[in-house]
């Protein structure tokens, strides 16, 4: 169908996108792999000696970087769980006559347009705070001793936190997903006696399962940097209890100011999340046949 | 019809004509509520200086610290007047990143500035920041709470008064918390008080070849009465209380002592903000029994011209407004003498209306006067600075350690297994830096 | 009897939902409450919900410190300058990978969602040095560009799925009747493509308004949007919980209002492809 005319065209229409993109990672990430092999500290101008691998083994076999490796994938898969599970519940549940579907589709989208930053800050102050937080507050109403969220269980907090701003996204794909099921199929298994847990598993699910794909993939993409929100709530502590690897590379390269290591950081996260892309590509590949 | 446009016309050319005198300064400055005075009093400047327009970047401590570090290392030229703190200046004067204040505006009076301030600021004998507000550290205390428990606070309290105190008024069902210490990570945040409570102790962070000293009896000692402090006796949640977070909750009078920077005293006893202003007792900084060391913590914020600027002269102009005589008493006749900032001229200790306004005055002088930030530790060290280490690479030890000191805090490791993290990153770190070889 | 089952249950399905809903926006509609009190109201326990001295107060505060206006007209154009400028880039793209696939088509396109997964920090100083040598610090035209980079991949996926959509059979019918390549774009394939742009265009303004490293770290006094804005309300001295959420309010405020009314647009485009 495509004739050699439109082939062409087709590709002078791609390649300012490509291009730019090819430059946009290029130029910073070669500017990156240089300084990873520098000694170069922006405090210490003027030292920019060959280091080798270095800035490497130091990174490679910092504790914090097994931690963070692992609060990444907990982090990642925490709000992906609760944000699937949860959009799937809830966007059933707006597929229900209701009144007010409108309105209530308007407060449930609402966290997705919060500023990130401005979503840590109000949790983290105005809710989970164990003096004056809205939470223990109603925990000294109640009787029992304020519980101190981001001191006991820090990570769980954060995914918290997250998970609040990306529900609504799952949420509206997975809700727009179920409005395409075709209801006479629902109602000819009803009528043939399948309870509603065996048409949700067996009708629903599977009808669902490319939006959820599709929700993994996008989110997967921002849950891998979330920064903002460790950054400015517990910024990667106590501990390493809540640095994830973008948090890790930040405190490399902008607490300690050491670009060589924090190249290196980043060249190691580049590399890792190159690898979580190649496995939910060929996910995606499986499920959306693009 | 006609004139409106002549109107516009000549509006836009007296605007061309003022953009083209203009000389805009961008001003990098922290939210302490100091600076936000100092940005809502600019009229003061503005008017004698027309032709110098202000362009303020007001931001959290630690955003701002990261941005101006990013800038002025890398040359990028978007400040010409930056807020940094007296562990900046010294460092980045020797890389001739800051501009020598040493011409500053008759009747500046350089020679007012307190000593340890100046001392702290000066490079090789040219003054290359002007102090806005400095500090030491202090005991702050309810008096009433006190009185209540039946303890008494002496001017110059050991650890043991300090814990027997906090004992003593702790309330928990009340929401009374004997002390409110800071536990949130930073070097600038929990590092600067455990340093300086660690250096009260006799402990020191390095030993004369740059070994990391976390494993001494000293700390072990000074650690453990902290995490015992803060876990019978504080609040919850100290793991992420900064200096803010301590601050508003002993302006709501949930903390019985608060150990921190003196300049927290006009806050906590400015009637508007603080529901105990009237109560606040004032001591020293502790020490240990037998150890002659107070901590050592000197604080001030400065104003200094990075050699990048477009705008060396009026940026300098600004700062000799902001920093002068003049600026002490535009504040005093603006709020009171009481808010004036503290800590940095001789003058203002000496003022018998800020005496009177402000009972704090002569504890945090004296507190200034006896950080001996030369000399730490009772220890022979190689290195100077009070609550932290003069050295570049402590931004981000410091930071580290004060994220394994608040772990052990939040309970997730124990003291033990704290004090060795902290000990095995100072010693990765510090090899790396190349200190140890 | 089985109208008032249906009934009794869309009574049940209304107030499960309601309370759902409430809940997640509870935070929101708390901020935007607390906004209105006294800093000693905002800590006070037990809260007061809606039984407090409504005040001002905290938005004159904030007013008096901040120039609101300009961080809000740098995150109006920002974020509408990134996203038309990517759209610009991408409807091409788009369109090229949707109706004339090749064999690489697909990598491609995963190529470009990949980029999307380099955290940004990793490469902050050198961009923050490109920027300096070519003047963008602290410029819109260089936020501009940054934020329609960072956000091209997801630009053009979401085309791509939204193009993919639209039968081949119109195009092939245009074709016959002797439209050229120019024309089959404006004639036949823009019109379809309406809803989809829209929503691209919609999700794209509500992520360049949130960007909050780039747009952070890149600017000093002239360009700084709104996120700035808000970092410098995040912890300051004393009780700030009222002018924290007057800020967050003004903050967050412009762009909920959008996404709001839009709210049927965004949701018709943002699909991914998930539905077929």
């Amino acid at each position: 169908m495509a004739t050699a005319h439109s082939r062409s065209a087709a590709r002078i229409m791609i390649s300012p996108a490509v291009i730019l993109l090819l430059g946009w990672m290029l130029i910073p990430l070669s500017m990156t792999l240089y300084f990873s092999f520098l000694r170069y500290n922006l405090l210490m101008p003027g030292t920019h000696d060959w280091a080798g691998f270095l800035n490497y083994r130091f990174f490679l076999t910092d504790p914090a970087f097994f931690a963070a490796l692992k609060n990444t994938l907990i982090l990642v898969g925490g709000v992906l769980a609760i944000t699937i599970v949860g959009g799937v519940l809830l966007a059933i549940l707006l597929d229900q006559p209701m009144w007010g579907q409108g309105i209530v589709r308007i407060l449930v989208i609402a966290p997705f347009f919060v500023m990130p930053t401005v979503g840590a800050l109000v949790w983290k102050n105005m809710f989970m705070n164990p003096v004056n937080g809205l939470f223990a507050s109603l925990a000294k109403g109640i009787g029992m001793q304020p519980f101190d969220f981001l001191g006991e269980a820090p990570l769980a907090s954060i995914i918290l936190m997250v998970a609040w701003q990306w529900l609504p996204f799952a949420t509206l794909i997975l809700l727009t997903a179920l409005q395409s099921l075709d209801s006479d199929q629902l109602e000819a298994a009803e009528m043939d006696g399948a309870g509603p847990l065996s048409r949700f598993f067996h009708i629903m699910l599977p009808h669902l399962a490319r939006a959820i794909t599709v929700v993994v993939l996008i989110q997967t993409i921002f849950l891998l940097s979330v920064f903002a929100e460790i950054l400015v709530t517990t910024n990667g502590g106590p501990g390493y209890a809540t640095t994830n690897i973008t948090y890790l590379v930040y405190a490399q390269s902008l607490l300690q100011f050491d670009v060589g290591g924090g190249s290196a950081g980043g060249i190691v996260a580049v590399i890792l999340a190159n690898i979580v892309a190649i496995f939910l590509m060929r996910m995606i590949g499986k499920n959306l046949d693009i | 019809m006609k004139y409106p446009a002549l109107l516009v016309a000549a509006t836009s050319t007296l605007a061309l004509a003022a953009a083209a005198h203009a000389e805009t300064i961008t001003i990098a400055t922290v939210n302490n509520g100091d600076m936000i005075r100092m940005q809502k009093l600019t009229d003061g400047f503005t008017k004698d200086n027309p032709d110098i327009d202000l362009e303020w970047v007001t931001l959290e401590e630690n955003v701002l610290r990261q941005r101006v570090t990013t800038d002025i290392a890398t040359k990028g030229g978007q400040y010409d007047v930056m807020t940094i703190g007296n562990y900046e200046v010294p460092i980045w004067a020797k890389q001739d990143w800051l501009m020598p204040l040493d011409d500053m505006p008759e009747g500046y009076d350089a020679d007012d500035i307190l000593p340890a301030i100046r001392s702290a600021l000066t490079v090789d004998g040219k003054l290359y920041a002007a102090p806005f507000y400095g500090e030491s550290a202090m005991v702050m205390y309810r008096t009433d709470l006190a009185e209540k428990a039946g303890v008494t606070i002496p001017a110059q309290p050991t650890w043991t008064d300090i814990m027997n105190a906090a004992k003593a008024m702790t309330d928990k069902s009340g929401e009374i918390y004997g002390i409110c210490l800071r536990g949130k990570p930073g070097w600038g945040e929990n590092m600067a008080f455990l340093t300086a409570m660690a250096n009260s102790y006799g402990a020191s962070w390095f030993d004369k070849d740059w070994k990391a000293q976390f494993d001494s009896p000293e700390w072990k000692a000074a650690f453990n009465d902290y995490l015992t402090m803060m876990n019978e006796y504080g609040p919850p949640g100290s793991s992420s209380n900064g200096f803010n977070e301590n601050l508003s909750l002993f302006q709501q009078g949930k903390c019985g002592m608060w150990i921190d920077a003196t300049v927290a005293a006009s806050f906590v006893t400015d009637p508007d903000d603080s529901t105990v202003a009237d109560s606040v007792g004032f001591a020293q900084f502790p020490n240990k029994e037998g150890v002659d060391n107070h901590g050592n913590w000197l604080w001030s914020w400065n104003l200094a011209v990075p050699t990048s600027t477009d705008s060396p002269e009026a940026a300098k102009k600004f700062i000799a407004w902001a920093t002068s005589k003049g600026y002490t008493e535009l504040v005093a006749e603006k709020e009171g003498w009481r808010a004036a900032p503290p800590g940095t001229r001789t003058s203002l200790y000496e003022n018998p209306e800020y005496q009177k306004a402000a009972p704090f005055a002569e504890m945090t002088l004296n507190s200034m006067n006896a950080a001996t930030p030369d000399k730490p530790s009772v220890k022979d060290v190689p290195y100077t600075g009070g609550q932290f280490v003069a050295i570049p690479e402590f931004q981000g030890i410091g930071t580290g350690v004060g994220q394994m000191f608040s772990a052990a805090l939040a309970g997730q490791v124990n003291a033990d297994q704290a004090l060795q993290n902290a000990q095995q990153l100072t010693t990765r770190e510090m090899t790396k830096a190349g200190y140890i070889k | 009897m089985a109208r008032n089952v249906t009934k009794n249950r869309k009574l049940a399905m209304t107030v499960l939902a309601w309370a759902i809903g409430i809940l997640i926006f509870f935070p929101i509609l708390w901020t935007i409450l607390t906004s209105f009190k006294t800093e000693a109201e905002a800590i006070a326990s037990p809260p007061s919900f809606l039984f407090f001295d409504w005040t001002l107060d905290n938005y004159r505060e904030v007013q008096e410190r901040s120039n609101y206006f300009r961080h809000f007209s740098n995150s109006v154009i920002i974020s509408l300058g990134s996203t038309i400028l990517g759209l610009a880039i991408a409807i091409p793209a788009a369109w090229s990978m949707a109706f004339v696939p090749g064999r690489r088509t697909k990598d491609v396109l995963m190529w470009m969602l990949s980029t999307k997964m380099l955290p940004p920090v990793g490469v902050l100083i050198p961009i923050y040095l490109i920027f300096r040598d070519t003047g963008l610090l602290d410029t819109l035209t260089g936020l501009t560009i940054v934020l329609m980079l960072i956000n091209l991949p997801i630009i053009i996926w979401m085309l791509f799925t939204y193009f993919r959509e639209i039968p081949g059979e119109i195009l092939e019918a245009a074709r016959m009747d002797g439209a050229g390549l120019k024309a089959e774009i404006i004639h036949v394939l823009t019109p379809m493509a309406v809803p989809g742009i829209a929503s691209t265009l919609l999700l794209n303004i509500i992520l360049a308004w949130n960007e909050a490293f780039w747009t952070l770290n890149l600017t000093a006094a002239k360009a700084a949007p709104l996120t700035a804005f808000i970092a410098s309300y995040s912890s300051p001295e004393g009780l700030f919980y009222a002018k924290l959420s007057a800020a967050s309010t003004m903050a967050i405020a412009p762009i909920l209002i959008l996404g709001w009314f839009s709210q049927k647009q965004l949701v018709r485009g943002l699909t991914f492809g998930a539905v077929k």
